[in-house]
């Protein structure tokens, strides 16, 4: 099966007001299977919300893919015109942001914002939309489709924006939805109940999905595969229960350690200490050169300041970059 | 032990009036009761919109009472009047999700922690800086900050910030409003450190509200389970966690995240 979204060798940067080039995304590679969610881990800075915005050319004017290339559907999403762009954007490929609050219109009722992506796509001939908008909603709101429809966003919870959102991203019936910190704002019982609609969207309609988010418990579960950013490299891809289960990039591991757990205090032992991550991952204490963790990392060897690892091969699909899985250094 | 804070039958209502001038009222908070020892945390937790925040204003002295009272070390500063709260505000400080949002873009680090001190009217020029700079070690940042604007600094960064500006106060309780939700994980791990060293080295007390129960029951010596402006759960931490006796209480730990902890490392190949 050949992969709908296939993003290779991923360079881009911000040029700063005085023209200095500061690097976002550097080298990323993936592929992202039909039906397949795959899980953007990554801590602010990491360049997630960039990713988010170069497979779609939605960077802010200052940031410019350097090298690479986005296929989507078979077309090079880089080489594309806009007119072509603007078919894709919202249609076959759509995007849910943190802020379901901030992306709605607050006087407009949740079916009309609906329509508005569909108006916006409608090829001449198509019939019209309030069929399409009835059924979105019947999908997302099982119980109370025609009341949701007709509100307006401050009528609505949280939790309901955020549907709203997502029927907005889904009406045109995209392959590919991109979700950018979809539940950040939401408290932990709407997040779980967010999450299993993104899976009845995925079972129902065949749905791929790049859900990006900075708490790997949430894809615990969830996520087919997890793909972890740090300073715009990947340190670790591979199949989401051996990433959470047993982390092999040092700061993968750093970093699932350094998150409570109910569990934890069930146990008689309380700690009063969580194992933290020394350092910030601020552009500023980046190396120069060598592996962009090595400051920070608890098992940092002398290579590691010397040059960048390349992504190492544990098995068929679990990649990390790190020194300590190349064969032959020791 | 007498308990630095009591809150006793606690109710709040809100009247809303709509665009038509129709009153509704709203019940923020219905007769909620707890105590905090001194040394002790509370954390308060519950879905959005379960008063968690409106009992945070009450106890901070931001927000009149409907009825209920609110003992502070011996003095009931329900509805006290103004002269009252203006001795408790400094005690009880609160902090707030968002840093960004609640320092002055405008002001370097160090007159946003000077500006406490000068209220206080008893220090001088220069016993405030060197104040201010004890406050920043206090935290874990370091001197040269103190030049600098706050969208200048990191995330954790302005966290720490605003926990420094808070101890400017010399507070007894320090109210935690989500403190670390808006944090990265890794960024959460280090305020949680600081806030159990700043346990240990000054015996605060927190009232820690959140919907995140594994940090909750990190943090935690007795948990409050709210839902509709009531309490509905408390007791010691790992009670709650292990015999949850309430409905929402069960939901809240299903919806905890969790995963698989990282396994001590295998044998590297």
């Amino acid at each position: 099966m050949a992969p709908v979204l296939e993003i290779q060798d991923l360079h881009v940067s911000y040029q700063s007001r005085e023209g200095v080039l500061h690097p976002a995304l550097a080298g990323v590679r993936f592929g992202l299977m039909p039906g397949e969610i795959m899980g953007v881990l990554g801590e602010s800075g990491s360049g997630k919300s960039t990713l988010a915005g170069s497979v779609l050319r939605l960077l802010p004017p200052n940031g410019n893919i350097t090298r690479g290339a986005v296929h989507f559907e078979g077309k090079d999403l880089l080489r594309a015109k806009p007119a072509e762009l603007q078919q894709i954007r919202g249609a076959r490929n759509s995007l849910i942001f943190q802020e379901p609050s901030l992306a709605l219109h607050p006087t407009m009722r949740a079916s009309e914002q609906v329509r508005q992506v569909l108006v916006a796509h409608r090829s001449p001939g198509r019939s019209a939309p309030n069929d399409r908008i009835r059924q979105v909603f019947a999908l997302l709101f099982p119980e109370e489709a025609d009341r949701i429809s007709l509100s307006y966003p401050h009528q609505l919870s949280g939790g309901q924006r955020q549907r709203v959102l997502m029927a907005q991203a889904i009406a045109c019936g995209p392959s590919v939805v991109i979700a950018d910190e979809p539940t950040a704002s939401l408290d932990t019982v709407t997040q779980m109940e967010i999450l299993g609609v993104f899976q009845t969207l995925r079972e129902k309609l065949g749905l791929a999905m790049i859900f990006i988010t900075h708490n790997p418990a949430l894809l615990s579960g969830f996520a087919d595969r997890v793909l972890v950013l740090y300073a715009g490299q990947i340190a670790e891809c591979g199949p989401a229960e051996a990433v959470l289960a047993s982390p092999r990039h040092p700061y993968t591991k750093a970093l699932f350690q350094s998150i409570p757990e109910v569990s934890g205090r069930l146990g008689n032992s309380r700690k009063t200490k969580l194992p933290v991550i020394l350092g910030e991952s601020a552009r500023s204490s980046l190396p120069a050169r060598g592996c962009p963790f090595e400051p920070r990392c608890p098992e940092r060897m002398d290579i590691c300041r010397e040059r960048e690892p390349a992504a190492v091969n544990l098995s068929a699909s679990h990649t990390v970059s790190c020194f300590k899985y190349e064969s032959g250094s020791n | 032990m007498q308990p630095l804070l009591k809150v006793e039958k606690l109710t709040k209502r809100y009247v809303k009036q709509n665009i038509f001038g129709a009153r509704e009222d709203v019940l923020a908070l219905e007769g909620v009761s707890f105590a905090i020892l001194p040394g002790t945390t509370l954390a308060v937790v519950g879905e959005s919109g379960s008063g968690k925040s409106t009992l945070a204003a009450c106890l901070a002295c931001l927000e009149s009472t409907t009825s209920g009272d609110i003992w502070f070390e011996g003095i009931n500063i329900a509805n006290s009047r103004e002269h009252v709260r203006r001795q408790v505000r400094p005690k009880i400080q609160l902090i707030f999700q968002d840093p960004a949002s609640s320092l002055n873009p405008r002001w370097k680090v160090l007159d946003i922690l000077i500006e406490p001190l000068i209220l206080q009217r008893k220090f001088s020029h220069e016993e405030m800086n060197a104040r201010a700079r004890s406050l920043l070690e206090r935290v874990g940042l370091s001197a040269d900050i103190a030049v600098r604007l706050p969208n200048e600094l990191s995330g954790g960064q302005r966290q720490r910030l605003a926990i420094a500006r808070a101890l400017a106060q010399e507070p007894k309780l320090l109210i935690l409003d989500e403190a670390l939700s808006a944090l990265d994980c890794s960024v959460q791990a280090q305020i949680a450190n600081l806030l159990m060293e700043l346990k240990s080295s000054l015996g605060m007390t927190y009232l820690f509200i959140t919907h995140d129960l594994a940090m909750a029951a990190h943090l935690a010596d007795e948990i409050a389970v709210m839902n509709r402006g009531c309490i509905v759960e408390q007791g010691p931490a790992e009670i709650i966690l292990k015999q949850p006796e309430h409905d929402i209480t069960r939901q809240l730990l299903a919806a905890a995240p969790r995963f698989t902890r990282a396994a001590p490392p295998a044998l590297e190949r």
